[in-house]
């Protein structure tokens, strides 16, 4: 009987966990309570991936209201893949949290912190699973929301600048998304996603269309942090406490992309559509833009997690590049790129945090020799950092690999230089890094230094154990990856 | 002048839009930028509604003696929305009284000058 | 300052419940016409509010204590997640009413009337919570800056 009801189980377990963890806000419980939350979804999320994979696409209606009248929450390929990622990289957070947000937050506090992580948390598991055009913006700002408080949650009152200008900007994105649906309402009469991919072609060179497609890119890029709309993320990633640093850069960017693949591919999915307008271009030239100028910005940062939140705006270069060849290895590569950058990114600022966790500081002149007194978390840091880059036998390298054969496919061979470059600044500031950490002579301060806590050191090690694994076995990744580029090309929904 | 006004709602529409959007770029304000973002977000709860309103259509409910409604679900979806807006305004202003507390001003050309000093 | 005026006092005393009844009508009526949970919330959580501005924080934080507010907040939101979960554990899909009661129709009445009540529960606490914490400063500080006058003046 639970398994008819997965798809609505995966929004619900950590809807009804949340009020929980608010009513109950004794800081151990609270976690316990999310813990278990976040495990629950992420066995539900697996589960769906099995039974899409058997059954095809699954449609569940709400309220038992049939669609298009109705709202269904449609789970197809895509969207199996990116709940696995979001709810995956959640579990691996939370058993990491623990001492992180003891060491972070008062103690009044940390209930209200769990409260808003599992509120996040069903805002982007729903925004994943919906199949109608406007639950997806009441999803996307509850997840927005919660995410503004978590970021405000940090220790530095720099934390509060970043998140009001993430609340300014993300609200923007998505009164624009909103806009954007309100257009194709008026112009098809309808909100299902599926109904509007049937109804959308018909119509598809009225101007109020076009103009729909045009906020929707616009109010998306601000949510997934595309060059140049992305001068929210680095303060907010660098100053949030660092297991929200962690949770927002695996995931929140990732589903405004999967965003990008519904709305471009399945509604704006008529024949050739796509490739009509000069979105494609525009995309291209704003992705390569996007993984070069944040890279080298990240090379001359002093502040270790503002280097990575700038990495982290090239690497969604990366993504969106892959987008905008519209390609099956294209869209292969930016699909498995997402759940590789989610891996790296949350294990490189797990492991980051642990670092903060036991020096308290985040300047990387403070870090000087720290690879001596806290071996293993800077061999994860260092292995995350070669992923990054593209090593081969890492999970970063399969991503390159699809994309720059997606672009040796369409003939553009200057493509795969700028990718290779592109990892050529990554090369720069890991290696920034892994010298400051290495060839340094440490400080007195960091000689004293212990590891890590285990409970802390694990979850990262657990990421970096996944980067490699899927950087050798891809059946996971690829294996569905491909499959779900070949189901969006074909617009099946 | 006739185009103006039979499309009156979406002109009204796109004016709000436009001044909101300058507002919160324009003014470094934080509580300016709110006002503007609030402004931005009103213009968009008119786009939604007022294509709901059928003329002579009367009010959404099932009755016998008539065939012609207006479109309730504009109005339930705005609902929505306006809630969304009113929690991000709160939060908005809360985020602001912290930062009043926190830095002493809530101008952006000076929190700029201070944070770049730590 | 307020509390001088004993017109406004008086005034207030006879309309709040007005003001609340008028909040249940909203709430109830959005069954048949404009109203239900939310716009009853907020007009129920003026009612304290205005309460509030006239006799002074504390007088409305002894109507409606914080702590009351803050499990109400949850509350609600619990109360809406659990009728959509009662539905589920009785065979059918996720917030669909028709199980709850001996018809369809009985209990589709019945679902969105509880549902509409953890609207209200959750967003007049809300308000009345964001009241508390914006008004409240003003009055911390108040008392803040009396306690530092004091010490002053003592030492």
């Amino acid at each position: 009987m639970i398994a008819a009801h997965l798809p609505a189980l995966q929004v619900v377990v950590p809807l009804l966990a949340a009020p929980l963890c608010a009513i109950l806000r004794q800081g151990t419980i609270a976690w316990l309570i999310a813990l278990v939350a976040n495990w629950c979804a992420f066995v539900i999320s697996i589960a769906l991936v099995l039974q899409v994979r058997e059954l095809g696409i699954i449609s569940y209606e709400l309220g038992g209201w049939a669609p298009p009248i109705g709202i269904e929450y449609r789970v197809d390929l895509v969207n199996a893949f990116v709940l696995m990622v979001v709810s995956g990289v959640g579990a691996v957070i939370i058993p990491y949290a623990r001492k992180s947000i003891e060491s972070e937050i008062p103690r009044a506090q940390r209930g209200w912190f769990y409260t808003m992580y599992l509120l996040c948390l069903t805002g982007l598991l729903g925004v994943t699973i919906t199949g109608d055009a406007f639950n997806i913006f009441v999803f996307l700002e509850i997840s927005s929301l919660s995410s503004y408080v978590m970021i405000a949650m940090g220790r530095d009152r720099r934390a509060l600048t970043a998140s009001y200008r993430y609340l300014i900007m993300g609200t923007i994105g998505a009164t624009f998304i909103v806009i954007g649906i309100g257009l194709l309402w008026a112009m098809t009469g309808t909100l299902n996603l599926n109904d509007l991919a049937d109804r959308v072609p018909a119509i598809e060179e009225a101007r109020p269309v076009l103009a729909a497609l045009a906020f929707l890119t616009v109010g998306i890029s601000l949510k997934l942090a595309l060059f140049p709309l992305h001068l929210w993320l680095p303060n907010a990633y660098a100053y949030a406490p660092s297991a929200a640093s962690a949770f927002l850069a695996g995931t929140a960017t990732k589903v405004a992309i999967y965003l990008f693949f519904r709305f471009f591919f399945t509604v704006f999915g008529g024949e050739g559509f796509f490739d009509s307008t000069p979105l494609p271009e525009i995309i291209m030239v704003l992705s390569i833009v996007a993984m070069f100028a944040p890279g080298v910005v990240a090379i001359f940062q002093s502040n270790i997690k503002r280097l990575f939140a700038y990495s982290s705006v090239a690497q969604i270069g990366f993504i969106t590049l892959g987008i905008s060849l519209a390609s099956e290895p294209g869209l292969t590569g930016a699909l498995v790129h997402i759940a590789n950058h989610a891996i790296m990114k949350a294990g490189l600022f797990m492991l980051i945090g642990c670092i903060v966790f036991r020096l308290g500081s985040m300047r990387l002149e403070d870090m000087a020799g720290i690879g001596r007194t806290m071996p293993f978390t800077m061999a994860g840091i260092v292995v995350l950092g070669l992923g990054l880059l593209g090593a081969p036998a890492t999970a970063g390298f399969i991503s390159k690999w699809y994309l720059a054969e997606a672009a040796l496919l369409q003939g553009l061979w200057w493509l795969v230089g700028l990718i290779l470059l592109g990892s050529v600044v990554s090369m720069i500031y890991v290696g920034r890094v892994v010298e400051i950490a290495y060839f340094r002579e440490p400080s007195e301060k960091v000689a004293g230094l212990k590891e890590a806590p285990l409970s802390m050191l694990i979850p990262g090690w657990v990421l970096v154990i996944a980067t490699i694994y899927f950087g050798l076995d891809t059946t996971w990744t690829v294996g569905i990856a491909q499959d779900a580029a070949a189901s969006l090309l074909s617009a099946l929904y | 002048m006739s185009t103006i006004l039979a499309d009156l709602n979406y002109w009204v529409t796109v004016f709000l839009l436009v001044g909101g959007l300058y507002i919160v770029v324009a003014h470094g304000n934080m509580i300016k930028k709110l006002v503007g973002l609030s402004i931005f977000q009103t213009s968009v709860y008119l786009l939604f509604i007022s294509p709901g309103k059928i003329l002579g259509g009367t009010a959404p409910i099932l009755d016998d003696k008539y065939t012609l409604y207006s479109n309730p679900l504009p109005h339930v979806l705005i609902l929505t929305a306006i809630v969304v807006g009113v929690a991000t305004i709160a939060l908005g202003l809360a985020l602001v009284v912290r930062i009043h507390e926190s830095y002493g001003t809530i101008e952006d050309d000076d929190l700029t000058d201070l944070e770049s000093d730590t | 300052m307020m509390r001088d005026t004993i017109i406004l006092r008086v005034v207030v005393k006879l309309l709040l419940p007005a003001i609340l009844i008028f909040a249940l009508y909203v709430q109830f009526h959005g069954d048949y016409g404009p109203g239900g949970g939310f716009q009853a919330g907020v007009a129920a959580a003026a009612a304290i509010i205005l309460y509030g501005m006239i006799f002074g924080i504390p007088a409305a934080k002894q109507v409606v204590p914080p702590s009351v507010v803050f499990v109400m907040i949850p509350l609600g939101v619990l109360i809406y997640a659990g009728t959509g979960v009662a539905g589920l554990l009785l065979g059918d899909n996720f917030l669909d009413y028709s199980p709850l009661g001996s018809k369809p129709v009985y209990g589709q009445h019945l679902g969105i009337l509880i549902v509409e009540f953890g609207v209200l529960v959750t967003v007049s606490s809300t308000m009345l919570a964001i009241f508390y914490a914006f008004g409240g400063r003003a009055d911390e500080a108040d008392a803040a800056e009396e306690a530092r006058k004091d010490g002053e003046g003592g030492s």
